[in-house]
């Protein structure tokens, strides 16, 4: 792998850049791995890096159905924050987030990490209550967090709408500067190079369509391009987790449903920062060639579709141009949808499961991108010591059994 | 998108309707004997599936009455629908296609199969 630097872009750049080579090698799929990875989208490929790099497990494969980075990794608003409620929640995010500030140098890839602050309004006085206990229980976690009344928030971001007239008027909202968003298929890519660099194979078009279960262990797996013999197995397959945790008679407490998110046409630089608006719900950033990204909600109903419905798109709408009346004459350029594996509690999963050596990363429905690295790292520290370490214990699995749920529905910012 | 065919009304749109989800999960007979773990089972786990799954919808702009319907969820395609209390139909014969109509590879695509 080539370092890649400034020095190498300016050489690139008088040769006409043809000879840049593949940012990962193409591997044919072995016989055998010590460790395999089910899904090659950010936590999948982050969970591979960290496997390899931090456990030396470099005999391991991702295996992608598609193509890396066209899955949830390619199909999210790249929002980036760690404000959650309760300490487990906060614990995984927030380490996430220190994860972020220095990714890029870490991987020698460009993320294009922006610290530019989410918002996150309030418009009615239950609202303001709980957003600011929120702000407080993130501080008292070291996680950096404010209060703005209206004015101030008008003043961080000044194309914002805070008329007493509106239906739902801007009262106020929590700050959390260290929040932003990031180049999606960078981070993606980046994580696939750097553990491909290790050692690790970056397997694209390779569709899992069995476990090998003996006895109580797992001991390989089937693909669409041959079996494969290895001790552990690591499921990240996001919206097809219940498909995969099926092959190994595995119920979970998991329903996937499209999510859909739409980008507007480019503009200049106008929106400075990421706005989040749990009530009318929308969020709204601009991305770096100037398109809007706009989140909607969930699909209500079960489908594996990437498709969801207008209502809910113009629902959201609505609800960004009460917010910003300013983008009234924007068109809309792209529309998709992603299948996002939503818990019940709303906290991902990130667990041993009762077939030893299978481990299951899942669950974090709408809002996973943020932890990427986090989960990644503290994914590959369960499979590599059969035990989860202390930011990853909360979300095991057998939470559902004891009831311990790290309840988030309702302090995640943002509906769900 | 789609359309539903409510049993009491017939076909209309989908933003007509609420979602119930996963139909024909009993309420626990005796609960008092029930394990955490027949709790967590009965109160959390679904079915999930990617292909055929009876699901509740409720009428909510329309009769007001809740009813199921067999739908592929790999396609969206509406297969059945029936009254609330009434086993799934039998959709055997029934031809289904995956998204884009890919081969039926992969074991857990239940879109490519038709399950009972």
């Amino acid at each position: 792998m080539s370092h890649y630097s400034l020095l190498q872009l300016a050489r690139h750049s008088l040769n006409g850049h043809v000879g840049w080579t593949p940012a990962w090698r193409s591997s044919g799929l072995k016989e055998r791995y010590d460790a395999v990875v089910i899904g090659g989208g950010g936590h999948g490929c982050a969970t591979a890096y960290y496997l390899a790099k931090e456990h030396g497990l470099t005999n391991t494969a991702v295996i992608e159905k598609g193509w890396i980075g066209g899955g949830n990794a390619g199909r999210n608003t790249t929002i980036i924050r760690s404000n959650y409620l309760y300490d487990a929640s906060a614990a995984i995010y927030d380490h996430a987030m220190q994860l972020w500030k220095t990714l890029g140098r870490e991987l020698n890839f460009n993320v294009m990490m922006s610290h530019r602050g989410v918002i996150n309004l309030a418009h009615d006085d239950n609202e303001m209550r709980q957003l600011k206990r929120r702000v407080e229980a993130n501080r008292l976690n070291g996680v950096d967090a404010e209060w703005l009344d209206a004015r101030q928030v008008q003043e961080y971001c000044p194309i914002i709408s805070i008329s007493p007239d509106a239906r739902y008027p801007v009262l106020g909202g929590t700050l959390q500067r260290s929040g932003g968003v990031n180049r999606h298929d960078a981070v993606v890519w980046g994580y696939a190079r750097a553990a491909s660099a290790l050692g690790v194979d970056i397997i694209e078009n390779c569709e899992v369509t069995g476990l090998e279960v003996q006895g109580r262990d797992i001991v390989g797996l089937r693909t669409t391009r041959g079996d494969i013999t290895c001790p552990k197995v690591a499921s990240v397959a996001a919206g097809h987790t219940s498909v995969i945790a099926k092959m190994a008679d595995i119920r979970l407490p998991i329903e996937s449903h499209p999510l859909q998110a739409l980008v507007s046409e480019p503009v200049k630089p106008i929106h400075n920062c990421v706005v989040m608006s749990n009530a009318v719900h929308a969020y709204c950033s601009q991305s770096d060639k100037g398109e809007l990204v706009i989140g909607a909600g969930i699909d209500p109903h079960i489908s594996y579709t990437q498709r969801g419905a207008f209502p809910i798109i113009e629902e959201t709408l609505a609800a960004i141009l009460e917010l910003f009346p300013i983008f009234s004459r924007l068109k809309l350029m792209r529309h998709w949808g992603g299948i996002v594996d939503v818990c019940p509690d709303a906290s991902p999963i990130i667990s041993k499961t009762p077939v030893r050596g299978f481990y299951i990363n899942a669950g974090w429905g709408t809002g996973g991108w943020k932890a990427t690295p986090g989960s990644g790292q503290v994914f590959a520290d369960l499979v590599a010591n059969d035990e989860p370490n202390k930011i990853a214990a909360p979300f095991s699995l057998d939470r559902f059994t004891s009831g311990r749920l790290v309840a988030e529905h309702g302090a995640a910012a943002v509906a769900h | 998108m789609f359309l539903i065919p409510c049993p009491f009304c017939g076909p209309r749109d989908q933003s007509e309707f609420s979602y119930g989800g996963e139909a024909h999960i009993a309420r626990p007979t005796e609960p008092e004997a029930l394990s955490d773990e027949d709790w967590a089972n009965f109160v959390f786990m679904r079915s999930n599936p990617k292909g055929v799954f009876a699901e509740r919808w409720h009428h909510t702009a329309g009769c007001g009455k809740w009813f199921n319907v067999l739908r592929n969820t790999a396609t969206d395609e509406v297969l059945a629908s029936y009254k609330t209390g009434e086993p799934p139909p039998a959709v055997a014969g029934f031809q289904l296609a995956t998204p884009s109509g890919e081969p039926p590879i992969g074991s857990g695509n239940d879109g490519t199969k038709v399950v009972p």
